[in-house]
């Protein structure tokens, strides 16, 4: 009902007539009769209330769980009220990509701020303002390191399955060759990489930690490319960073992720968001909006979008991406996320992570039947085998209110957050012990 | 403005988390960064002032007129953004087994119903995360169904001169080459230039109609036939739709894929630059090579399936769905009528504010537009020195946004101005006279514009130097 017009009939109509037409009609006559839409087939409109009720059933049809063991690339992870107040702020939520910078120095800053966080975790020099989310930021990534004698690209088999997609339909369209090397020991399998790395090869891609959880040998990852004259591309969990091993400290050229784990919730996989850093040496190749100090007129500090020499706006067919419209409310929401948090803050909750899946893992292996698939060094993620159909545990805690490990090849992949407590694992473990060993 | 670094104390913090309640385990020593990252350290009163202070600092919507063309900012409505934080929706982990997301499910499958009605397609991929995204995702499609039909030697696109500039990127990005076709006078489709440039290597036509000048291009149907006719397909460059939903639909002028802007046309919000949803809509014969998975319904229940011949993912899980969620409830609040009453009114307040400052600018889309309209300043340029980024400047001190700069490229000092059907006829009256006055200014004292604006939170910024010599983050 009503579509958020604000004149009124009487008003359209002397608007009309001041323009020199009769009706609505007149101002559609430039399109051929036969295009025009006699009326469309959808409901009439509906007061707010009807829509709240209708959109509010909506979401009661989905079944939220309280105690999530999932992740495989969307977590649970608690974000402080702060977080999404800062965000609702209605400039920023109403606000367009800054191009007027002198109105826009608040988004501008903010993305600033942004970038220079996503430095301090990554420990790279550049970070853009962001991509639409973390498979995308892989796929822009390693197309910045194609060049013309190095068109092929190496992905480690440990990668997200929906990054190793979404790379090669991005790759199949330039033409790159993309050599996907099968994971050994739910890890990236060091000898399949180091015969796949051939002097055509333009980078080589894994994930830290892997799709599997565990942590790889980064540094002699990237060094394995190096050696060859490939780049690497990192594919970061950003919660992990709080303690792992930097990129720029494995030798990473290009450090990428989803950010959806600082402060963004899981909703169903959107919006989240890419993130992508790089070196210095590598800067101008980086795709998307970027943002710099500079200074204003009056000798202060302002902020502006920059290096835009890069982008589609200015170089049309010559631009290496078209990314225009990025997601910059959810780059928004992960600073301030951090910056709630702070160092100790997070570094906290990543230790808390990586404690309460080392806990939960040593509860669940002591249950018949489910033992450690991979006995290596994890994050917050590890598989283990299941004695029974997967999706049998799951129904059964499902009714506990508890979403289980998802279920893959070798028996199920488990996360544990900080948000789950002692309490929550315990309770979650004596229901898998009692579907596994009855 | 100080930066959050340059905020709060060392060792400063709030707590969220409750102390660990299982053994503490740490990882390795050969595993650990060797310092902590040096994020803020910040109290929580400090976090939000400063916050506070950056959104003083940035001109959204709700703060005023903000004609941007081609960019439709037009009001969001608060319902939306409620709708999208419900806990039913922003809880669901998205590899969640299907019988317990059948309210999302349900979401994608309602808004597909919709945006095929409105664009008169018959499938729609909701992954695309933005219009260039979309135009990405469309560009595969017509790929990939060319080269299901052996067609390798199609690997040419044709793009009007008056394309967005993501149009050519994508061609480009899409493994194509753009065929650039010139606009007549008219700025309108060159139909002679067209019919040269097509041929056995034509892969398909990116089109925006109405075009970035705001002109619907009565030839439409010729256009996309001259295409066909050629063997190619035709892409609708969706983000002028604000003009003509609920008129006319892309799928009757002859186009065979679209994607849409539903932060522009479908009223999500911008974000200050996202997150946005640029879901693509196809003909059925396309269908097959959608990315997967799509929402079928069967048997009354929601369930995802892959195309056939899915050409593969564009990104990760299912799109930006909590956009799509406002995007359905827009379009459940204006339903068939509200529709097409929002597009009029758009069109109506875009010539009633062109007919009201056209005795003072000269515009370059001639007497009647659709959603949007452009002015040249290129005889105030050469007569006065004033550009249009100097009116634009001097706009900000009248507390309105400036319309779009120097774009399309194939007009000469251009303002793009689309003022929205949500904009009330006082403000637009009001505006009228803010132009008036800045171009009697213009003609007065030039030098009040090139050192305009006077009154925003900071002067004009130096881009060169930024370029020059970036610093793209904080460094203590």
């Amino acid at each position: 009902m009503g579509c958020y017009v604000p004149n009124t009939k009487a008003q359209q109509q002397k608007m009309l007539e001041t323009i020199g037409f009769t009706s609505f009609d007149d101002l559609y006559k430039v399109i051929p009769e036969s295009m025009r839409v006699k009326s469309l087939k959808l409901e009439p409109g509906k007061s707010e209330l009807e829509v709240r009720r209708i959109m509010e059933e909506l979401a009661a049809k989905n079944n939220p769980f309280k105690s999530i063991f999932r992740g495989a690339g969307s977590y649970d992870h608690y974000i402080p009220s702060v977080v999404k107040s800062v965000t609702s702020k209605e400039s920023f939520l109403t606000a367009y990509t800054p191009y007027q910078a002198e109105i826009s120095q608040g988004v501008l800053q903010s993305i600033f701020e942004y970038q220079t966080m996503i430095c301090e975790l990554t420990g790279m020099d550049v970070s853009n303002a962001s991509v639409y989310d973390g498979p995308v930021a892989a796929a822009e990534a390693v197309l910045m390191c194609e060049t013309r004698k190095r068109s092929r690209v190496v992905l480690s088999g440990a990668l997200h399955p929906h990054v190793i997609e979404v790379v090669k339909t991005y790759c199949d369209a330039r033409s790159v060759e993309v050599t996907v090397v099968p994971p050994k020991g739910g890890k990236t399998d060091m000898e399949g990489v180091k015969d796949a790395l051939k002097d055509d090869v333009a980078c080589l891609c894994f994930q830290q930690p892997g799709y599997y959880g565990i942590i790889e040998d980064a540094e002699a990852l990237c060094a394995l490319a190096h050696e060859t004259g490939a780049k690497s591309v990192m594919y970061v969990n950003p919660i992990s960073m709080a303690l792992l091993k930097t990129p720029a400290e494995c030798g990473a050229d290009i450090a990428v992720g989803e950010g959806q784990p600082l402060g963004i919730p899981m909703s169903f996989g959107g919006p989240y968001l890419g993130f992508m850093a790089t070196t210095q040496r590598m800067m101008r190749q980086l795709p998307g909006r970027i943002v710099g100090e500079t200074t204003d007129s009056r000798g202060g500090r302002a902020f502006v979008l920059t290096l835009q020499a890069r982008e589609q706006h200015i170089r049309r067919e010559k631009a290496s991406s078209n990314i225009c419209t990025n997601q910059a409310l959810c780059a928004m929401t992960a600073s301030v996320y951090l910056a709630a948090m702070g160092p100790s803050g997070l570094e906290a909750c990543a230790t808390q992570c990586h404690s309460k899946a080392v806990y939960a893992k040593d509860q669940l292996v002591l249950i018949k039947g489910i033992s450690l698939c991979y006995d290596e060094p994890f994050f917050h993620e590890f598989v283990t085998t299941c004695p029974v159909d997967p999706d049998i545990l799951n129904r059964r805690l499902a009714k506990e209110g508890i979403l289980g490990g998802l279920p893959i090849n070798e028996g199920l992949l488990w996360c544990v957050t900080e948000k789950q407590s002692k309490e929550e694992i315990d309770r979650m473990v004596a229901v898998a012990r009692e579907v596994c060993e009855s | 403005m100080k930066l959050i670094f340059e905020r709060g104390y060392k060792g400063r913090g709030s707590e969220h988390l409750p102390d660990c309640d299982v053994p503490v385990c740490q990882l390795p020593e050969s595993m650990i960064r060797a310092e902590q990252p040096a994020l803020p350290e910040v109290s929580e009163i400090e976090l939000v002032r400063h916050y506070t202070e950056l959104e003083k600092q940035t001109y959204g919507v709700n703060d005023g007129f903000y004609p941007l063309g081609s960019c439709t900012m037009k009001y969001n409505p608060r319902i939306n953004e409620e709708m999208a934080s419900l806990p039913g929706f922003t809880n669901i982990h998205p590899l969640q087994s299907q019988d317990t997301v059948q309210g999302c499910m349900e979401v994608l499958y309602k808004a597909e119903e919709a945006l095929n009605e409105i664009t008169g397609m018959d499938r729609f991929t909701m992954q695309p995360s933005a219009g260039a995204h979309g135009e990405f995702t469309g560009l595969l499609l017509i790929r990939a169904w060319h080269l299901h039909h052996g067609n390798t030697q199609r690997t040419k696109v044709i793009v009007p001169d008056s394309a967005h500039g993501t149009n050519p990127a994508t061609v480009t990005m899409a493994g194509y080459e753009t065929v650039n076709v010139p606009s007549t006078k008219d700025s309108l489709v060159d139909l002679d230039a067209l019919r040269e440039a097509v041929g056995e290597d034509t892969a398909g036509l990116m089109l925006t109609n109405p075009n970035t000048l705001g002109l619907f291009d009565p030839n439409i149907g010729e256009i996309t036939k001259i295409i066909h006719d050629a063997g190619g397909l035709c892409y609708y460059d969706g983000a002028n739709l604000n003009a003509v939903m609920g008129q006319a639909r892309p799928g009757d002028m002859g186009f065979d894929c679209v994607h849409l802007n539903v932060h522009k046309t479908f009223s999500a919000p911008h974000g200050g630059g996202g997150p946005g949803s640029g879901p693509v809509g196809c003909k059925a014969f396309l269908a097959p090579f959608l990315p997967g998975p799509v929402v079928e319904k069967e048997n009354g229940a929601y369930t995802f399936k892959t195309p056939k011949f899915s050409f593969g993912r564009v990104r990760g899980f299912h799109g930006n769905f909590l956009v799509l969620v406002k995007t359905l409830t827009y379009i459940l609040s204006l339903g068939r009528e509200g529709i097409p009453e929002a597009s009029a009114n758009a069109v109506l307040n875009a010539n009633y504010l062109m007919n009201r400052i056209a005795k003072d600018y000269d515009i370059a889309s001639g007497s009647h537009c659709m959603h949007e309209f452009v002015i040249t300043l290129e005889r105030l340029q050469k007569e006065t020195g004033v550009s249009a980024l100097d009116v634009a400047k001097r706009l900000i001190d009248y507390g309105i946004h400036p319309p779009t700069m120097y774009f399309p490229l194939n007009v000469k000092e251009a303002l793009m101005v689309e003022p929205v059907e949500t904009e009330p006829l006082e403000t637009l009256d009001e505006v009228a006279a803010i132009f008036e006055q800045v171009m009697e200014e213009a003609r007065e004292n030039p030098d009040l514009l090139h050192g305009a604006p006077h009154n925003a939170p900071i002067g004009r910024p130096d881009e060169v130097n930024a370029a020059r010599n970036p610093v793209l983050r904080y460094t203590p």
